[in-house]
């Protein structure tokens, strides 16, 4: 163990690393509020069903590659199900009954997952190692991570591909608009039930990415349905309609929930992960209501 | 043919103004309240009181409360359980540390820690709208339990926070009996219910449900924002605070906070949502229906499995459980989004001209 300073630094980056896994997990709420102003709470759930199918193929002597595929393939067919048979009859109405909605979708995917693969917990190995790495150890003397390191160049990647997917192809400019305004995109010819379809297969994916990095870090049982509730201070955090805010929300988070574990934990009997990131989201949102980089709303009557 | 207004007339105020203008509905209430006060109690067995009827009406006064907040001032809260938890552990509190007092002043005493602290946690609904609000009403309920567990005086020491309600009584008679306790929480719910019918229907009502409708109207209109919408929190905890005495009182008899989790929170706004949004009515349907919903799943997947000739394994059986519930819950949803409580309306609305329909 380094000095104080160097321990200090060491908490915060583990902090952040951490808060990179729930910005992961927040992407995909972001992804889907922002084209259809739905919050989607199965997002939990669905980085659970990810994992256990991929987790059971595995097991079942699938190879690792094909594994991924046939588990990306079944999570778009998931999404775009669920875009066609939950949410499309389901247009217009208000938008608590949509959350409502995917709470259902929550209990019902939780059942079909431990339905089809069962209940038992499962290790889950992404060939890369949950250890401190070395050189790092020996130049600094601080403790990070290479799994960390790993999960973040994930969420790098799949960051700046989302980016780019978003400003730079046809589909993404799509995507923009049908967010910004549902009845102007279809007036000017935007297909928005396929738009729709495409952002809930993204969905998919993004919980499949998230739900690999997060069964190789707790392993994959019920419980990684809660990572859903890590996510939510993340969103308000950063603003329900924001990739960026994900992102800087879920480093913002991850770093304070460290610091405070570390430092304000011990005096107050430990525990307080499980409110901590809600009270400082809502501190933040007292100064700026819609999240860091949410869209102000003008009420007018 | 039964039930229409033809020929009821109203000559004063206050028969114009009288909470249910029909002589029909005033004949059912009626008719209902003496079956649920006297029939209920003669007839109904043990099992029927403690495992349907009791946890039914302490669901409803929930889902009562929660509606005030979300379905008639607009405010969606995602923490219910823990108001439920602030009046279990605050009546457990006042019942312990406070000798002789009467267990209904305890409920209310209860009652009003839970809107303090509902106060407390509606102030955000100032500054922040809709679903920011509604996760950050999730601070409430993980800030609570949280509380609750570590600090020890509240659960008087307890290992791992587990209280035992006392045994309590009401002018020397025991509660210790299913048919004393229903009784019991049927007379709370009663009187709370028609308190809340009323309070819907008053100024105070009127004016949640202009905040609802749009606060910024609201407010030009001169309607005090701030009054109102940490009224509807203090209001709305207030009943959940009481049902989570009852449930702790009447139902559980032995409480861990873990009972009122966040699982719990969703049943009760799933009640509102199936119900109806701001209904009054409609939290006892909804609440009906969540509650009679597994144990129904529980009586009729077995005899099927079993007429079909496939042995289920339990795990899977649980499993089915959850996915149909999740299921119908989608399906009630997309099929009625305004709830039974709009069923029930249509329905009365084709009773009053039936059999001509023209």
């Amino acid at each position: 163990m380094g000095s104080p300073v160097s321990f200090f630094f060491e908490v915060v980056i583990s902090g952040l690393l951490a808060g990179v896994m729930y910005s992961l997990v927040a992407l995909g709420f972001v992804l889907i509020y922002k084209a259809s102003g739905v919050l989607n709470f199965a997002q939990g759930a669905m980085v659970f069903f990810a994992a256990l199918t991929f987790v059971s193929l595995v097991e079942r002597g699938v190879n690792f590659w094909l594994a991924i595929a046939i588990t990306l393939a079944v999570m778009i067919v998931l999404g775009i199900l669920t875009e066609r048979i939950v949410l499309r009859p389901l247009v217009n109405q208000p938008a608590i009954t949509l959350f409502m909605v995917t709470i259902g979708l929550t209990f019902f995917l939780e059942g079909l997952s431990q339905g089809i693969w069962g209940s038992q917990p499962h290790g889950l190995e992404l060939g890369i190692q949950d250890q401190p790495m070395q050189w790092l150890a020996d130049r600094t003397g601080m403790f990070v991570s290479q799994f960390d390191l790993f999960a973040s160049a994930v969420a790098a990647i799949l960051v700046t591909g989302l980016a780019l997917f978003f400003q730079r192809t046809r589909i993404g400019r799509a995507l923009r608009a049908v967010a910004d305004d549902h009845q102007a995109a279809l007036a000017v010819g935007i297909p928005l039930k396929q738009i729709w379809a495409i952002v809930w297969a993204v969905a998919g994916f993004v919980a499949l990415v998230a739900g690999l990095l997060w069964g190789a870090r707790t392993g994959v049982q019920y419980s990684l349905t809660f990572v859903a509730l890590k996510a939510l201070p993340v969103l308000m955090l950063g603003g329900f309609e924001s990739i960026a805010g994900a992102i800087v929300g879920g480093l913002i988070i991850g770093a304070s929930e460290k610091v405070a574990e570390v430092y304000v934990g011990p005096y107050v009997g430990g525990g307080i992960e499980s409110w901590f990131p809600y009270v400082l989201a809502l501190v933040f949102l007292l100064f700026r209501p819609e999240g860091l980089f949410g869209e102000k709303h003008i009420d007018r009557v | 043919m039964l039930y229409r207004e033809a020929g009821q007339f109203r000559a004063t105020y206050a028969e114009d103004q009288q909470i249910f203008p029909l002589r029909q509905d005033r004949v059912a209430i009626g008719v209902l309240l003496v079956a649920a006060f006297i029939a209920v109690p003669l007839v109904a067995d043990q099992y029927w009181l403690s495992a349907l009827l009791i946890p039914f009406l302490i669901a409803a006064l929930a889902a009562l409360g929660l509606n005030i907040l979300t379905g008639y001032a607009g405010q969606l809260s995602l923490g219910t359980a823990a108001f439920m938890a602030i009046g279990a552990f605050a009546t457990y509190n006042f019942v312990l540390r406070v000798p002789g007092i009467p267990i209904l002043a305890a409920f209310v005493l209860a009652g009003i820690c839970a809107a303090i602290v509902g106060i407390v946690f509606g102030l955000p609904s100032l500054r922040i709208k809709g679903f920011y609000l509604a996760v950050a009403t999730l601070a409430a309920q993980f800030f609570v339990l949280w509380a609750i567990q570590r600090i020890g005086w509240i659960t008087n020491h307890s290992a791992s926070g587990v209280i035992t309600a006392q045994n309590i009584a009401i002018l020397g008679v025991p509660i210790d009996t299913p048919r004393a306790k229903y009784l019991l929480t049927l007379s709370v719910v009663a009187v709370l219910a028609l308190l809340a019918k009323n309070l819907v229907r008053s100024e105070t009502g009127r004016a949640f449900m202009a905040v609802r409708d749009m606060d910024v109207a609201a407010s030009v209109i001169g309607i005090p924002l701030m009054k109102t919408k940490l009224l509807a929190f203090a209001i709305s905890s207030f009943y959940c605070g009481v049902a989570g005495a009852l449930y702790a009182y009447t139902y559980l008899g032995t409480v861990e906070p873990e009972a009122f989790n966040l699982e719990l929170s969703f049943r009760i706004l799933f009640m509102i949502i199936i119900g109806g949004v701001g209904s009054v009515l409609g939290s006892f349907l909804g609440a009906a229906f969540i509650v009679l919903l597994p144990i129904a799943l529980n009586l009729v997947v077995p005899p099927i499995s079993e007429a079909a000739g496939i042995e289920i394994p339990h795990a899977i059986i649980s499993n089915l459980e959850l996915m149909i519930f999740g299921a119908l819950i989608i399906f009630f949803l997309i099929v009625e989004p305004l709830g039974l409580a709009r069923l029930w309306q249509i329905a009365k609305e084709k009773l009053r001209l039936w059999p001509f329909p023209h």
